[in-house]
């Protein structure tokens, strides 16, 4: 049976404040694609805040968070974040503990965490100390706790921003593995344009706490309609003056 | 002076029967008291540092504050809840060991809450986000960061243990000692200098420094190595 589609991300009019100021204005925006959806803009822009307002860490001041019909508790999410946030414990205590809240029998979760390090290639590491895990595999350990909770919507925020090129490149290998399983959706926030131009289908452009475009990744990243849109797609891409050569990039696969 | 250390050193040496019950009746006592006041104080500590509700700011200050809470008046309290005319009179506890293993626990309980809540709160800085974006309720989430905090928290263990095995106050006024009974070194040490017999009074006070230090050193030897060994 073809697993159910993950249901659409409907911010409406959101408004998230801290010390006074609007972080997040009247943010209005559906997600409703599958795939990955990157969401882009300058910083203080409100992308990481949006990530954690759909994953339910922060309450919005006003507006709301919907997925469709659904209860945002029944939506089977993960969060990858820019630290992998790893606890003092073996590599596959720290797969197991993302499981805990779903309370499956013991097996069941050794099964899960098990399938999860191979596919990240850490079943050999599953006994190790995860706090002596380099950067990159550190990383691959958080995409591997993503992976244990078989989420319906993945949300990443910078998941490669101190990772080097190589490592960058795994992770990216396992986001586009992850964002193939039916039914999923990805939300990706990343100021690299070029991981952006490699991953996403669609793009959410933030300017101070408001949606400016919003569309598909080569459309938006090559004729980017609004003024603060292009404003921060110029400002970003400094081997062009132009966003249409990210968009080429992508054309080129 | 040379003479009273000295004798007090020949009693330690001939394994004195009566500094070795004295000193097996006060590691008895005051590890009892850690173990039951680490079952209380840690889980209570780290929900503190991890939940938010009304009046939490005031229970931080209390924890804090109770750290330093005196400890004959704990002696007293359990004196008036234990004695004949007490609600806990008929239990018939006042002067066991059992009741000042429960004047220790409720000593050091505060002081393990306390540091406990710290050491959570930071690693919930850093870790905090993640394990509330796994869903995880207070409760698991409190398990997860007291495993984080692990090895701060026998450093935790440790201080209690000091803090119940260097008391006095508590122990005399629930314990009575009592001789073979209820008497442990720091009660005896005060016995004894009052009495005259210093050589047995510094005798239990090497003995209790020297446990101290011990216990101390093979908690940062088991730490160390721990740390060493899973980060």
């Amino acid at each position: 049976m073809a697993e159910p589609a993950s249901p659409p991300i409907e911010l409406r009019a959101l408004v998230w404040r801290a010390g006074g100021r609007a972080v997040i204005d009247g943010l209005t925006a559906t997600i409703d694609s599958p795939g990955i959806t990157a969401i882009i803009g300058p910083n203080g822009a409100g992308k990481s805040v949006t990530l954690r307002l759909i994953d339910q860490l922060l309450v919005p001041d006003a507006g709301s968070v919907r997925f469709g019909a659904r209860q945002a508790d029944t939506v089977r999410r993960a969060f990858v974040f820019q630290q992998p946030g790893l606890l003092r414990a073996s590599v596959a205590a720290n797969v197991a503990i993302a499981l805990a809240a779903r309370r499956l029998p013991r097996t069941e979760t050794q099964v899960r965490v098990r399938s999860a390090l191979a596919r990240v290639g850490l079943a050999d590491r599953a006994g190790d100390p995860a706090r002596k895990l380099s950067a990159g595999e550190a990383q691959r350990l958080a995409m591997a706790r993503a992976w244990a909770i078989e989420p319906e919507l993945l949300l990443l925020d910078e998941p490669t921003a101190n990772l080097d090129p190589s490592a960058t490149a795994a992770i990216e290998q396992l986001i586009l593995d992850l964002a193939r399983r039916p039914g999923m959706k990805v939300v990706l926030v990343s100021h690299n344009l070029g991981q952006v131009a490699r991953l996403a289908q669609d793009v959410l452009v933030l300017h101070a706490g408001r949606a400016v475009e919003h569309g598909p990744a080569r459309e938006v990243l090559a004729h980017p309609r609004s003024l603060a849109a292009r404003a921060y797609l110029e400002r970003e891409l400094p081997w062009t003056s132009s966003p249409s050569a990210v968009a080429a990039r992508h054309a080129s696969g | 002076m040379e003479r009273t250390l000295a004798e007090a050193i020949a009693r330690i040496a001939a394994l004195d029967a009566e500094v070795a019950a004295i000193a097996w009746l006060s590691l008895r006592v005051s590890g009892l008291a850690t173990l039951a006041g680490c079952a209380v104080g840690m889980p209570l500590g780290a929900l503190v540092a991890i939940t938010r509700f009304p009046g939490r700011q005031g229970v931080v200050t209390a924890l804090n504050a109770l750290m330093g809470l005196p400890s004959v008046l704990v002696g007293l309290l359990v004196y008036l809840l234990l004695s004949r005319s007490g609600p806990l009179g008929p239990l018939g506890l006042l002067f066991t060991p059992t009741a000042m293993v429960v004047a220790q626990s409720i000593l050091v309980a505060p002081l393990v809450a306390a540091l406990t809540r710290q050491a959570v709160e930071d690693a919930d800085r850093e870790l905090g986000e993640q394990l509330r974006s796994l869903r995880l309720s207070a409760w698991q989430r409190a398990r997860a960061l007291m495993l984080d905090t692990r090895w701060t928290l026998v450093v935790v263990a440790m201080a209690a243990f000091g803090r119940a095995i260097a008391e006095v106050g508590a122990v005399l006024v629930v314990g009575g000692n009592i001789a073979g009974a209820t008497r442990t070194m720091t009660t005896a040490i005060s016995l004894e200098t009052q009495k005259g017999d210093l050589p047995l009074a510094v005798a239990l006070g090497l003995v209790l420094v020297a446990l101290v230090l011990s216990v101390n050193v093979l908690a940062s030897l088991l730490r160390g190595h721990a740390m060493r060994a899973h980060g």
